[in-house]
């Protein structure tokens, strides 16, 4: 068993801890969710948990950065967009600050949580905002090189990450670079595009699917939301003339949202949207719930086959 | 003033220990569960819906009925429990919790249970609601009254204290809170997190009336909720004194019990503590005649 991507997160803050100071961590009543207890531990003076209180939080993260420290601020996805969003888009991003919003449990991995706990629209939101960076890491190694990343980058980032369970999509000593997706697959009929821990997987297994009907999918992991790799797309859109993005969210203002508004504009292209369809949360299993919002690799499939007999 | 007979004191703490059971078998069935903060809210939610709020399970939407607000929405199961015991819905449907297409999600939703008044979940936010939902029913001269049950973590969030303030310029006296101080919140104690001094002191600087009672004593919770009811003018709060976990020994304040797991020998020995309490209870009521 791999680690936890939450470990993988807080092992990758404590190795960047050593070398700069200020890197400093946030929690807000949920550093045991999170699991940055070992940061606390190996950092007490960097670590502070503010009690349930996220817009508090954000703002006091905010403070700290104009006082040149680099914090990571962690909640939930939902309470991290919904319940801060004021404080992040003007104290940090309008002030040109360098917070690093984490918010965890994406989508469906809210699991037993339910409706309330189930962000399908953060990154839709944290998109409006002028400027920020969102990535959200698929695996443990993509997850350790984009905390980095977002360390070093000037200015503040939304890291949408999964909690708990561990999966290793790519060599350790893959490179990866801000706004540039990962070609996982590539193929000429179809391009999907994925992001996060549920859904590269699910689009990496649709196009096995696929591959068995004599259709040869592209698949690519758009780990930076924003900004979009938009030459990626844009080839790969040329390439195969077909697009369907996948995603544990919204298929509204996400990356859904993001490759249509680039196609739409520079290139039409037939695509489909895999996400929620403007719909709430709910309590359910991972697979009672990836099934109920239909963003399994039989749906991403079915939408793809969908597409190429509309092309055809 | 109506003070509670030594029978009907003892029903309701053998209700209580009802709910702290039938909360642990929900949560057993589903493996996991916010078991802390649900156990320690058990006398409350029995004192309520056994002898104080007025609701007709067969007409849960009742304009005429009290609402309850569950801000502590992660509690749900204790809501659950005390919602089966007085008809809402079978017993047999608590062990439905958090499965799959459940009416009884972890967290209350209004529109999946019945007798639930209002959604909760993201903590702070049912401190608006309820402040809110006694403005309208005062506005609408009802007679209806809403209770409101926070966490003491929650009393981070700076929504409370703006809920808080706007209930005592309204003269709210139509909303009684209750605050479940159990000392603990998700990440440790609240006094190591974020230190909420003297809680009465404060409700009361805000313009309310806060009395202190310890939360698993029903009389003291009974006796505190009347003088609160009685009150005109103001809202009221009653800052409960609890345990977190209280009624199982296995996380009976204890550290660490905000949110756990629970094996099936794990809820074999919370049932049995608990059932042993229940026909202690019964006999008691048994040599006492009302
Ligand atoms: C806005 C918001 N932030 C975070 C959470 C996650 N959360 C659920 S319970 C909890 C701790 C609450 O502590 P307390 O109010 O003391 O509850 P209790 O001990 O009574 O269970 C946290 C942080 C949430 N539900 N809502």
């Amino acid at each position: 068993m791999g680690k936890d991507i939450r470990q993988v997160y807080t092992d990758t803050l404590l190795e960047l801890a050593q070398t700069d100071d200020t890197i400093c961590v946030l929690e807000s009543d949920l550093m045991m969710a999170t699991g940055t207890k070992a940061f606390k531990e190996a950092y007490p003076d960097r670590f502070f948990d503010v009690g349930v209180a996220e817009a508090n939080m954000v703002g006091i993260a905010s403070g700290l950065s104009s006082e040149g420290k680099i914090p990571f601020a962690a909640s939930f996805g939902t309470f991290a967009s919904r319940r801060t969003f004021d404080q992040f888009f003007l104290s940090a991003n309008y002030a040109r600050l360098n917070v690093k919003l984490v918010g965890t449990d994406p989508g469906i991995t809210a699991q037993f949580n339910g409706g309330t706990h189930m962000p399908f629209e953060d990154v839709g939101m944290m998109r409006l905002i002028p400027d920020l960076v969102i990535i959200e890491p698929c695996d443990t190694v993509s997850c350790a090189a984009l905390v980095r990343l977002a360390a070093k980058h000037q200015g503040s980032v939304y890291i949408r990450l999964h909690r708990k369970g561990s999966q290793t999509l790519y060599d350790e000593r893959q490179q990866f670079e801000l706004g540039r997706g990962q070609v996982l697959r590539d193929g000429t009929d179809v391009t999907l595009i994925a992001s996060g821990f549920v859904m590269v997987p699910e689009a990496l297994k649709a196009a096995d699917l696929l591959k068995e009907e004599g259709i040869r999918a592209a698949v690519l992991d758009m780990h930076t939301i924003k900004p979009l790799d938009e030459e990626l797309v844009l080839s790969f859109a040329q390439k195969t003339g077909a697009v369907v993005t996948c995603e544990n969210h919204q298929v509204t203002g996400g990356l859904g949202g993001a490759v249509a508004e680039l196609l739409g504009e520079q290139l039409p292209t037939l695509m489909g949207r895999i996400g929620s369809q403007d719909k709430f949360g709910q309590v359910g299993t991972l697979d009672y719930l990836l099934e109920a919002y239909q963003l399994r690799a039989e749906d991403i499939a079915e939408k793809a086959r969908r597409i190429l007999a509309k092309n055809s | 003033m109506n003070i509670l007979s030594q029978h009907r004191s003892l029903e309701l703490h053998r209700a209580a220990e009802f709910i702290r059971l039938h909360s642990m078998e929900a949560i057993g069935s589903c493996g996991a569960g916010h078991v802390g903060g649900v156990l320690s809210i058990a006398e409350l939610t029995a004192l309520l819906y056994q002898e104080v709020l007025r609701y007709d399970p067969k007409y849960p939407e009742d304009p005429a009925r009290d609402r309850v607000v569950l801000s502590k929405g992660h509690c749900g199961p204790a809501l659950y429990a005390a919602l089966a015991l007085a008809g809402f819905f079978p017993m047999e449907e608590l062990l439905t919790l958090n499965q799959n297409g459940s009416s009884l999600p972890s967290h209350c939703n209004m529109h999946k249970t019945p007798g639930i008044d209002i959604g909760t979940g993201s903590l702070g936010q049912g401190a608006s609601l309820a402040a809110g939902m006694a403005l309208g029913l005062k506005k609408r001269s009802s007679a209806s009254r809403v209770f409101l049950i926070l966490g003491d973590g929650e009393c981070n969030e700076g929504q409370v204290w703006e809920a808080v303030l706007f209930a005592a310029h309204q003269q709210l006296d139509n909303l009684i809170a209750y605050v479940d101080v159990n000392k603990q919140q998700l990440d440790g104690y609240t006094e190591d997190i974020c230190s909420l001094g003297d809680l009465r002191s404060k409700f009361e600087s805000f313009g309310w009336r806060a009395i202190q009672a310890d939360g698993h004593n029903i009389d003291e919770l009974h006796n505190a909720t009347q003088e609160i009811l009685r009150e005109t003018g103001r809202p009221g709060i009653v800052i409960m004194d609890t345990v977190k976990g209280k009624g199982w020994s296995g996380v009976d304040g204890k550290p660490g019990v905000h949110h756990v797991p629970i094996s099936s020998e794990q809820l074999e020995e919370a049932r049995k503590e608990i059932t042993h309490r229940i026909e202690s209870l019964t006999a008691q009521l048994e040599g006492i005649h009302d």
